[in-house]
């Protein structure tokens, strides 16, 4: 029932708020309908049309809120008259656009990301604030806050609840996707050891990515970020080993990959692709297939990664997006290669880990010992991944004691 | 991201003074003050953990002894000049937010009820994200 809760949350959330506008009091009045129903339906089982239950249940708490107001608000009490009649018709017509405008309204470029994530975990993923609190290690009062804080920035911002015209419905999307990929990386990258609670926001993110490529299934980017997800969250279960340490990509076993997942993965991006217009997510995701594809890491068609990791670097100067592309091309022209391409990053990658890891990864390919046990060291140091930490130092160890 | 400030107490200035050596009102500023940030922050949505520690007199120095026996000596270390007084946990959207706060916490008034500018410690947390290797 749960999942069904989840499922509905965000509908009923738009349906409401099309007709109140008032997010922060239409997200309680829903709140409170969610709770209502698990109370309920375990005892008298699960009405016919548990959406149109939701939906009334929460207007009626909308009703007895502005009530509550009615001489601030004249003009929102009749339109809360007027709404018990409109609540039977729209429950046969659920609004998908709903799902999407409130999703819009969620990941707000105004937001922060900390704030867009959390917002959109307890709006649209219907998650409870406790267990987003839970999900990020902060105290339920604190991530109350900071939701309750997101609600007003969105207030304040002016958005009206409807839907954006063709450009700004682009560039807003844009804002959706990153935010889902934010909420997944932080899932995937840490469902590690005792954090394994965590992983359920990979799956959440997963969830989401699915609904929006439904709401838009005409988005490249929509489908690649949903390909991109499936085909990394794969290799999640060879990522670790039992006890929590890191096993690189190239170490890990890869019977252990989710085939289903791979398959999923292989066949969105490839659909997705011949269609043009083709974005980050979209690369990245056949990247990830290339890899997935690769029943040994020596099977790896690296001169294809290049080529992609070319393409990519073409699209954004991300600096993350450059070292890949060192990497990529250490293992077509060799490490002395990939080691020419660092030194353009030493700026914009100073004092970051991943500079450090990679370069000594390099300078083991190319036999320099020392150099690489050195920068192992530097990378373990500023690494904040425990996990992480350990592998760097144990390449460090091992380098050091092989003669 | 998250971050430890640690507020760093000087030895010398416990053992000369202690909340009935302050002048009246300065010590309830000076909790009033820490009880104001610790409220600010959670409302920022900022605050994961804040840990007051008992005085540096109460703290003990374990060591494994013969047959992995604890064995205790008074802490802190005779030389420490310094001493762990507290600790915030902070989860803010960067490094400078980290920094700023600490600024912050290092004003808490002291006994003539100016900032003490206490020095803050402020390191990541281990635990953000890690990428594919």
């Amino acid at each position: 029932m749960t999942s069904l809760l989840r499922e509905l949350a965000p509908q009923v959330l738009g349906a409401v708020m099309r007709r109140y506008r008032d997010f922060a009091a239409c997200e309680d009045a829903v709140q409170e309908a969610l709770l209502a129903a698990a109370g309920q339906w375990p005892r008298d089982g699960t009405p016919q049309n548990p959406r149109g239950w939701l939906i009334q249940v929460a207007c009626r708490r909308m009703n007895d809120h502005l009530r509550s107001e009615t001489a601030r608000r004249s003009r929102e009490a009749a339109a809360a008259q007027e709404s018990d009649q409109q609540v039977m018709q729209d429950e046969t017509d659920p609004n998908q656009d709903d799902t999407l405008v409130l999703l819009f309204m969620c990941c707000h470029p105004a937001l922060t990301p900390s704030s867009a994530i959390a917002l959109t975990l307890r709006a649209v993923g219907g998650l409870t604030t406790a267990e987003i609190a839970n999900a990020f290690l902060v105290p339920e009062a604190t991530m109350a806050q900071r939701i309750s804080r997101a609600k007003q920035a969105v207030k304040a911002s002016g958005t009206p609840f409807d839907t954006p015209d063709a450009r700004d419905r682009d560039q807003r999307m844009g804002s959706v996707l990153q935010v889902l990929y934010l909420i997944f990386n932080e899932g995937y990258a840490s469902s590690i050891g005792p954090d394994l609670q965590r992983s359920d926001l990979a799956n959440e993110a997963i969830r989401l990515a699915r609904a929006v490529r439904r709401l838009a299934p005409d988005n490249g980017e929509a489908a690649g970020l949903l390909a991109l997800m499936l085909l990394t969250d794969a290799r999640r279960p060879a990522r670790t080993t039992a006890d929590g340490a890191l096993v690189p990509l190239a170490e890990q076993d890869r019977t252990l990959w989710d085939g289903r997942a791979v398959a999923e993965g292989v066949a969105l991006i490839s659909e997705t692709l011949p269609r043009g217009m083709v974005g980050p997510y979209q690369i990245q995701a056949a990247i990830a297939a290339v890899h997935d594809e690769a029943a040994r890491a020596q099977d790896t068609d690296w001169p294809q990664i290049l080529a992609l990791y070319g393409l990519l670097a073409q699209m954004s100067d991300n600096p993350m997006v450059a070292l890949n592309h060192a990497v990529a091309v250490a293992m077509v022209e060799g490490p002395r290669a990939g080691l020419g391409q660092l030194a353009a990053l030493d700026g914009a990658l100073a004092g970051h880990h991943r500079l450090a890891a990679v370069r000594a990864h390099l300078l083991e390919m190319a036999g320099e010992r020392e150099a690489a046990i050195a920068h192992y060291l530097t990378a373990a140091g500023r690494t904040t991944s425990l996990p992480e930490r350990n592998y760097l130092n144990l390449k460090a160890a091992r380098l050091g004691a092989s003669v | 991201m998250k971050y430890i400030l640690m507020m760093q107490g000087k030895i010398a200035d416990w053992k000369a003074q202690n909340s009935t050596t302050w002048p009246p009102g300065a010590f309830q500023a000076h909790i009033d003050f820490l009880i104001s940030l610790n409220k600010t922050l959670t409302e920022n949505g900022e605050l994961a953990a804040v840990v007051a520690l008992t005085s540096p007199e109460e703290s003990r120095i374990v060591r494994a002894g013969p047959g992995g026996q604890p064995a205790i000596t008074d802490g802190p270390f005779p030389e420490a000049k310094e001493f762990l007084a507290g600790y915030w946990i902070v989860d803010v959207d960067s490094h400078e937010r980290a920094l700023q706060i600490a600024a912050v916490a290092s004003t808490a008034p002291g006994p003539d009820g100016a900032p003490m500018n206490m020095p803050i410690e402020v390191r990541p947390v281990m635990g953000a994200p890690g990428e594919e290797m």
